[in-house]
């Protein structure tokens, strides 16, 4: 099937909107770019786009009521509110290290979801 | 009162003091101190959970708090003292520093001190936005730090105003945690945040931005229940046929940011009235000798990379000061001319090659950079685009017939 995708370049403040057309995985034509910079980001954003995700988690007993969290790896675009979804109902324990997996294999993906800070169990 | 003597005292442990301070160790001062209100050292960091931060100057993207840890380890393996809980109250050109935390009043001598303030958001007074006064309306930070470390969602049905960063950013974090982002109210004709969030934290999510556009009223009993939004003219004056009503129960306002430096106007440093910030030589030195200025309580930068970068040499530039104080000359003046917002630094009193920063007034094409010296060029640069949202960078060497003349140079963008 073929489709077309406008796409605005984000590697420079031009933002050029650069045409892709493409049949299954395979790209048929790219046009609108002004530079050749953009090329990579454009196919990807009309094959396969990804995000990086960060959020935070609730937690138990900590100096501060959250963790920043952020996923392990870029997440495909569409499934971006079912990852954030399985991580809204995940509460952890404090203490929690900078760098500690939170959420193995989240929503199906192959992609971890990991702690960005330090959080200190508070001693009651 | 807790007396003490240090070499290098930096007021603020953001990012800016963090990377100065570690600067300044590597470079020779034998004790250096940071002092910090907050009860953390990291500064805006901490509340700031998305990525892209390090990218320029690593290679890698971090998050702000991963960005924050990794200073705060550097700066502890250089035994830089961090003292958090200590708001400075004053400072005076003998560098001798006034500060308090619950241990008490402290006095600091210090032989150099770096000013890392940072900066704070603008309020709905300097939009000037009419109507009733009412709960509701929150700045985009502060509204950032209720969501990702107080865990307070501050309302369900939200409008921004101003497409800075900030705004932007929290226009997808609300999103993220269930709110109903209405759109982003710009009044320029061009989004001020940088384009990969216009892309990444709106457009992705359908996200409206009205560009032209602004509030021109509030309304509410207690609590925000809606705005009026509508179209301005080319005189930024709104166009009341285009008014609309969107109802909401929260404003968020992204409208840029304002260097903090009620401390550095108290102890008489010459502030720029464009940047904000102090008026400062090449090596980020103040008008008062040994106070150097850093980060975003100089001017607003665009991305932590370039503010650590120019703050490591600020720090090494104070260290340099403990052991040779020297009395520089007033020296000659940078002036902004057409097609140019501002340039750091404001004044040159040595000669050599340096560094300019600075900004274009409006987004263009294809343009050419020029520091002038009278009629002469002193450098041309063709530049393929230029943005405010973007700082520009040159190098330019500056020779001691140049400094010696005594008169202004010009940069320009045309
Ligand atoms: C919401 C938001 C999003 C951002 N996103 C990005 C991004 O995606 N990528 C990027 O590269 N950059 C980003 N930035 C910019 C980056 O965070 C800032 O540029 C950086 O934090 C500024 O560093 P600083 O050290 O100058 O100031 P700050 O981090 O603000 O630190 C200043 C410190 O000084 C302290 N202080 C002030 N006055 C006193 C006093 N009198 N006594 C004691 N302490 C004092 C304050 O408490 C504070 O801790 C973002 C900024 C914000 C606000």
């Amino acid at each position: 099937m073929i489709e077309e995708k406008e796409i605005t370049c984000i590697v420079c403040p031009i933002g050029c909107r650069i045409l892709v057309r493409t049949d299954e995985k395979q790209i048929e034509k790219l046009d609108g770019n002004k530079c050749k910079q953009g090329i990579e980001y454009a196919i990807n954003e009309a094959l396969d786009p990804r995000r990086m995700l960060t959020t935070s988690v609730l937690v138990k007993d900590g100096e501060w009521p959250l963790v920043s969290v952020k996923s392990s790896q870029p997440v495909p675009k569409n499934k971006v509110f079912q990852v954030l979804k399985e991580i809204k109902m995940v509460k952890i324990s404090a203490p929690i290290e900078s760098g500690q997996k939170i959420i193995n294999n989240v929503a199906n993906t192959d992609i971890n979801i990991v702690a960005t800070r330090t959080v200190k169990k508070i001693m009651k | 009162m807790i007396n003490r003597q240090v070499d290098v005292a930096v007021i603020g442990g953001g990012p800016a003091g963090l990377s100065a301070a570690i600067s300044a160790k590597e470079h020779g001062a034998n004790s250096v101190v940071i002092l910090d209100r907050n009860s953390w050292p990291g500064g805006i960091l901490p509340q700031c959970i998305h990525d892209g931060f390090g990218v320029e100057e690593t290679g890698e993207s971090m998050t702000g708090p991963e960005y924050a840890t990794k200073y705060i380890e550097m700066a502890k393996q250089e035994n830089v003292e961090i003292m958090i809980q200590t708001m400075v109250l004053q400072f005076d050109e003998k560098q001798n520093i006034i500060a308090v935390n619950k241990n008490g009043i402290h006095t600091i001598k210090a032989k150099a001190i770096v000013l890392a303030m940072g900066c704070r958001e603008k309020t709905r007074w300097h939009a000037m936005i009419p109507g009733d006064r009412l709960s509701g309306i929150f700045t985009a930070g502060v509204a950032q730090s209720f969501i990702n470390l107080y865990n307070i969602m501050p309302g369900k049905n939200v409008v921004i105003l101003g497409s800075g960063d900030v705004g932007l950013i929290m226009a997808r974090r609300l999103r993220f945690e269930g709110a109903n982002v209405l759109g982003v109210v710009e009044i320029l004709p061009y989004a001020s945040g940088l384009p990969r969030n216009v892309v990444q934290c709106l457009k992705d999510y359908d996200i409206p931005l009205f560009f032209n556009h602004t509030v021109t009223s509030i309304a509410g009993r207690e609590r925000l229940e809606r705005v009026k939004i509508a179209q301005v003219d080319e005189n930024m004056v709104p166009i009341s046929e285009t008014e609309q009503e969107l109802k909401c129960d929260t404003l968020l306002l992204s409208l840029g940011l304002i260097p903090e430096n009620e401390l550095s106007k108290n102890a008489n440093i010459e502030i720029d009235e464009i940047t904000g910030g102090p008026v400062v030589d090449q090596n980020f030195e103040t008008n008062l000798g040994g106070v150097f200025a850093c980060g975003n309580c100089l001017q607003v930068y665009d991305t932590v990379d370039m503010l650590s970068l120019d703050a490591k040499r600020v720090g090494k530039n104070a260290a340099k000061y403990t052991d040779d104080q020297k009395q520089k000359e007033n020296g000659i003046r940078l002036l902004s001319g057409e097609g140019v917002r501002y340039v750091v630094p404001q004044r040159i009193n040595e000669y050599g090659k340096m560094q300019l920063t600075l900004r274009a007034d409006k987004p263009k094409d294809v343009s050419t950079l020029y520091v002038l010296f009278g009629a002469k060029e002193i450098l041309k640069k063709r530049l393929p685009w230029v943005n405010p949202a973007i700082m520009i960078k040159i190098d330019v060497d500056i020779s001691s017939k140049v400094l010696e003349s005594g008169q202004s140079l010009e940069v320009k963008i045309k």
